[in-house]
């Protein structure tokens, strides 16, 4: 049997972070109450126009520079129609000619065969970033055959990244997708957890023999976890492999991700063909950022936007504080990985070191064997963790002064996570975990024993 | 004769001076407007509010501290404006009943200067037409159908036949407002233009009709037609009084991202006496195919008036004309089936009972909701923006748009300082005539003048020229450069005073207007 070369493509929004909506002043908020957020424009009362949000335009360059794109200094909004509930006007409104930005790049890491010790780097072309308009929520009421429209996220701001299909299975997408929510998160320009919607990834998904032209792709949506975004891709790509083996065809359609099922399902929802009538949005003239070299003199630096003045202070991207802690800490590329992989964690192990004498290359096995696998066994976030990097710290300095032995350590580690409140040192007092240090107590101790076992 | 006064020179002096107070004012206009009703000229008269802002501005008169000129002056507003807490239909079941929680910027505009708000007026149904024929609230009445001017000239046909089967249209689509005006129960009255909507019911009523130059008047709270052409317009009896409205309206708007944010300074027209420094243009192509000879000879007869008052006139040519029709169609239609997909009856206006589906509720909410006209022009425009269709419509529309406005700018680059133009083919056309023909095509005939205008942006006004031998009026077109609204308005005010166009003979106003002020001059032009 010939391979197969599974090809994968992913179209990710994220919800941009801002205090309010990309065309309009009603606030930006999660679970508020229904219909609490919306504002005369979003519910698209007629005679209503859009204003740009200049904080969205901010997020978005940021984003394009952060993933190495060329940031168009003209761009264009399009309206795109269709009519569904949670759309009120009938149109979103979206970057479909000229986007923000374009030709980017995105390198993430993946372990090979499981092993954190190999590590290997992997690219993913970005096509583009545009920005657009968030739908409102429908729910289905089954019962009374009715369908409750929410309006609140109608009209928040969002990027939709475009990442070529370069990936070739579902650990390759979501290592791509969660660097890149990381960087989303450290620019500040969209909190992107996925459970909050701030995150949804669309996968575009096709198989082809070497040599071939591409397969037929089907796109998977319903995604809301980076591990089903894996699962997904994966079960879509062996249903594609066993369908075109067994002599079937691949339909391009929409398929859902039943995560219950673990499977993906044709969803009747969407129309497959639908011609979405763009047209330029009258109500915008164009999007023109400057740079350094661009910007007019007179120009009041109110009204624009200077590319090169967000360029400069853009914070240090995961990558780079990656090499930083390997460089600064001496710990290994695969151990920054981790520590950037686990909200705060990093800033958790930084922590630490700066109060305690022991090197950060052997704290850095507290951190990730320890702490984080006590983490992960209950669940908790590093933020909600009950051993602080205060008591940590004191913790290790023990040991460092070898007052007590790292077995003991272990146990104090243990009696610190059920947060009595106690102190590393109280706790060693309290189980009488010291090691003896003072060479002629410990004499007497061992002549003691051999009294004791000379009487017998 | 206070309600046949001009703003700047005596009704606003009248208020100040205590001569007539806003509530005075404020109560004649609503008599007039019962007496004039079958006109049908208002779909909203809101009497409570308007006698309530008349207080407040006689108050502010009282204590002598006026908002401005326009403080007490009764206004109308054609009903496709945004008005918080007063019904705003577009003349369509789709928004019967709808009350908007907010004010067009416009309005708030006027409102903030102390104007009293008397009523909402008629339209053509979402301002798609060229007569104010076909809102649901039933066609608008020129008013000049009752003049005495016109009832001299008309010819019965028989004993029996009367008033009622002769009257003539306002053109449109802001018949109403241009009704109101001309009929003397406001004083201003604001209408939009999106291809001649203004300035054509303007030249049929005999009243000034000012399209600006876009980007001018913000367009926040304006229901739009066509988002890339439409205008606030201006109606008025005089051109003093339009460049008034237009000091007060001007200006950049935050919530309209289309208008310009350079400042704009309201100004006084200069009374003109020197035009030899002027050079107007005559546009050979708007010699268009049914152009009336009563209307061609008023426009050459003008063109001759600058010509020996001193002015250089030339021949000019604007070759992309006759595009502008079929080019204009394209574009509005698309940008009509666009905007009007936000009428599904879900969040506001009319929702149909069908339940079935949420398709089916939306299918038959806009069916019921929206006349032929409107969905003739969605279909249409929802055609041209088909993938398949877009480059081959679409996007050629936009580069003939292109063409036709680099015509404008080619001639203005030549030294000519305002083109001259006839307004419409013809005078008013009695109703029953008009509706022969459907509405698409009766705008294709009506708008070919005016129309370019607005693919280009440019500032344009209609200026009341003369009566026409059935004693209608006629006007003619001035069209300036992009936001030259002064000398733009500055010359057609020239041309005003030159002309002497008549005064309306209306019973029902002699009955209504027995004030203070002395009747203006009648000496007419033609």
């Amino acid at each position: 049997l010939a391979p197969w070369i599974p090809v994968v493509g992913l179209e990710i929004h994220a919800q941009i972070s801002s205090k309010s909506k990309l065309f309009s002043g009603s606030q930006v908020q999660f679970a508020a109450p229904p219909n609490s957020l919306v504002s005369f424009f979003d519910a698209s009362l007629p005679g209503t126009l859009p204003v740009l949000n200049r904080r969205c335009v901010e997020a978005a360059v940021m984003t394009g520079l952060a993933l190495n794109c060329s940031i168009n200094k003209k761009s264009l909004f399009d309206r795109k129609h269709y009519f569904y509930a949670d759309l009120p006007a009938g149109y979103q409104i979206t970057q479909q000619r000229v986007p923000i930005a374009v030709n980017g790049s995105l390198s993430y890491s993946l372990c090979i065969d499981n092993k954190m010790s190999q590590m290997v780097t992997k690219t993913v072309r970005i096509k583009q970033i545009q920005l657009e308009q968030d739908s409102g929520k429908s729910l289905h009421d089954d019962t009374r055959s009715q369908t409750l429209v929410d309006l609140n996220r109608a009209g928040v701001g969002l990027m939709e990244v475009v990442m070529e299909p370069d990936m070739c299975c579902g650990e390759e997408a979501a290592a791509a997708v969660r660097e890149l929510q990381l960087i989303l998160q450290t620019l500040g320009s969209s909190q992107a957890v996925m459970a909050e919607g701030q995150l949804r990834v669309d996968a575009n998904v096709s198989v082809h023999h070497p040599g071939e032209p591409y397969g037929v792709r089907t796109e998977v949506k319903n995604i809301n976890s980076l591990r089903f975004l894996a699962k997904a891709i994966d079960y879509e790509i062996q249903r594609q492999i066993e369908e075109l083996e067994n002599g079937g065809t691949i339909l391009n359609e929409t398929r859902a991700f039943d995560s219950k099922l673990g499977c993906t399902v044709p969803m009747r929802d969407k129309e497959g063909k639908q011609d979405y009538r763009f047209m330029p949005e009258p109500n915008l003239p164009p999007l023109i950022l400057y740079d350094a070299k661009s910007l007019p003199a007179n120009m009041n630096h109110q009204q624009v936007i200077n590319i090169d003045w967000i360029h400069e202070r853009l914070p240090d991207l995961p990558s780079v504080k990656r090499e930083k802690l390997v460089e600064q800490y001496g710990i290994l590329p695969e151990h920054s990985f981790t520590l950037l992989n686990e909200d705060g964690l990093a800033e958790f192990f930084e922590s630490v070191v700066k109060q305690t004498q022991m090197k950060p290359k052997k704290v850095i096995g507290w951190i990730l064997n320890d702490l984080l696998s006590y983490l992960k066994e209950h669940s908790l976030t590093v933020k909600e963790s009950p051993v602080s990097s205060f008591l940590l710290a004191d913790l290790l300095n023990l040991l460092e002064k070898k007052e007590i032995s790292s077995t003991a350590a272990k146990q104090v580690l243990a009696k610190l996570w059920k947060g009595e409140g106690k102190t590393p040192l109280e706790i060693v007092k309290e189980q009488k975990l010291e090691l003896l240090q003072d060479q002629e107590e410990l004499e007497q101790i061992c002549q003691a024993v051999i009294d004791g076992q000379e009487n017998e | 004769a206070v309600l046949k006064d001009g703003l700047r020179s005596q009704v606003s002096a009248a208020l100040k001076e205590g001569q007539v107070t806003p509530t005075e004012l404020c109560q004649r206009c609503l008599a007039l407007i019962k007496s004039t009703k079958f006109l049908n000229a208002y779909i909203t008269v809101a009497e409570e509010t308007a006698l309530k802002q008349a207080e407040e501005s006689e108050e502010r008169y009282k204590r002598g501290q006026p908002l401005g000129i326009l403080d007490g002056i009764p206004i109308a507003v054609k009903d496709n404006f945004n008005t918080a807490g007063i019904e705003t239909t577009c003349a369509s079941n789709m928004l019967k009943g709808y009350i908007s929680p907010y004010n067009a910027t416009v309005v708030q505009k006027l409102l903030d200067q102390g104007a009293v708000l008397l009523g909402k007026t008629n339209l053509d149904e979402f301002a798609m037409g060229s007569g104010s024929t076909d809102g649901v609230f039933g066609p608008v009445r020129n008013p000049w159908s009752y003049s005495k001017q016109y009832k001299e000239k008309s010819v019965p046909k028989s004993h029996s036949e009367d008033e009622e089967s002769n009257w003539v249209i306002t053109g449109g689509s802001s018949g109403g407002s241009a009704a109101a005006v001309s009929s003397f129960t406001c004083f201003a009255a604001l209408g939009s233009d999106t291809g001649g909507s203004t300035r054509n019911p303007a030249a049929h009523c005999g009243v000034v009709g000012l399209k600006p130059t876009y980007g001018l008047i913000s367009r926040h709270g304006l229901i739009p037609l066509v988002n890339s052409m439409d205008v606030p317009g201006i109606l008025t009896r005089c051109v003093d009084d339009a460049a008034v409205l237009l000091g007060s309206l001007a200006g950049h708007d935050p919530k309209d991202s289309t208008t310009i944010q350079d400042d704009f300074k309201p100004f006084e027209l200069p009374n003109l006496t020197d035009v030899s420094k002027l050079s107007i243009g005559i546009p050979k192509e708007y010699h268009a195919p049914g152009l009336s000879s009563e209307i061609l000879a008023l426009w050459s007869k003008a063109a001759n008036l600058f010509k020996n008052a001193g002015a250089k006139v030339v021949e000019v040519s604007l070759p992309h004309t006759p595009y502008s029709i079929v080019c204009y169609h394209v574009l509005c239609t698309a940008e009509v089936a666009s905007n009007m997909a936000r009428f599904d009856g879900l969040e506001y206006g009319h929702r149909s009972d069908k339940k079935d589906s949420t398709e089916s509720m939306y299918a038959a909410t806009r069916r019921e909701g929206f006349n032929d006209v409107v969905r003739g022009r969605i279909l249409s425009g929802n055609y041209f923006l088909l993938k398949q269709n877009y480059e081959k419509y679409f996007v050629k529309a936009q580069k003939v748009r292109r063409l036709i406005a680099n015509d404008f700018v080619k001639v203005f680059r030549s030294g000519v300082d305002i083109l001259l133009t006839p307004t419409t083919l013809s005078d008013a056309a009695p109703y029953t005539e008009f509706i022969q023909e459907d509405n698409r095509t009766r705008s294709a005939q009506n708008d070919i003048l005016t129309q370019a205008a607005n693919m280009a942006g440019l500032p344009a006004i209609s200026v009341p020229t003369a009566l026409s031998e059935r004693g209608l009026p006629v006007g003619l077109q001035f069209i300036g450069r992009s936001f030259q609204e002064k000398q733009l308005l500055t010359v057609a005010k020239w041309f005003e005073k030159q002309v002497q166009f008549p005064m309306i003979q209306l019973e029902e106003v002699k009955r209504h207007d027995n004030g203070v002020f002395q009747h203006q001059k009648s000496a007419s032009f033609s």
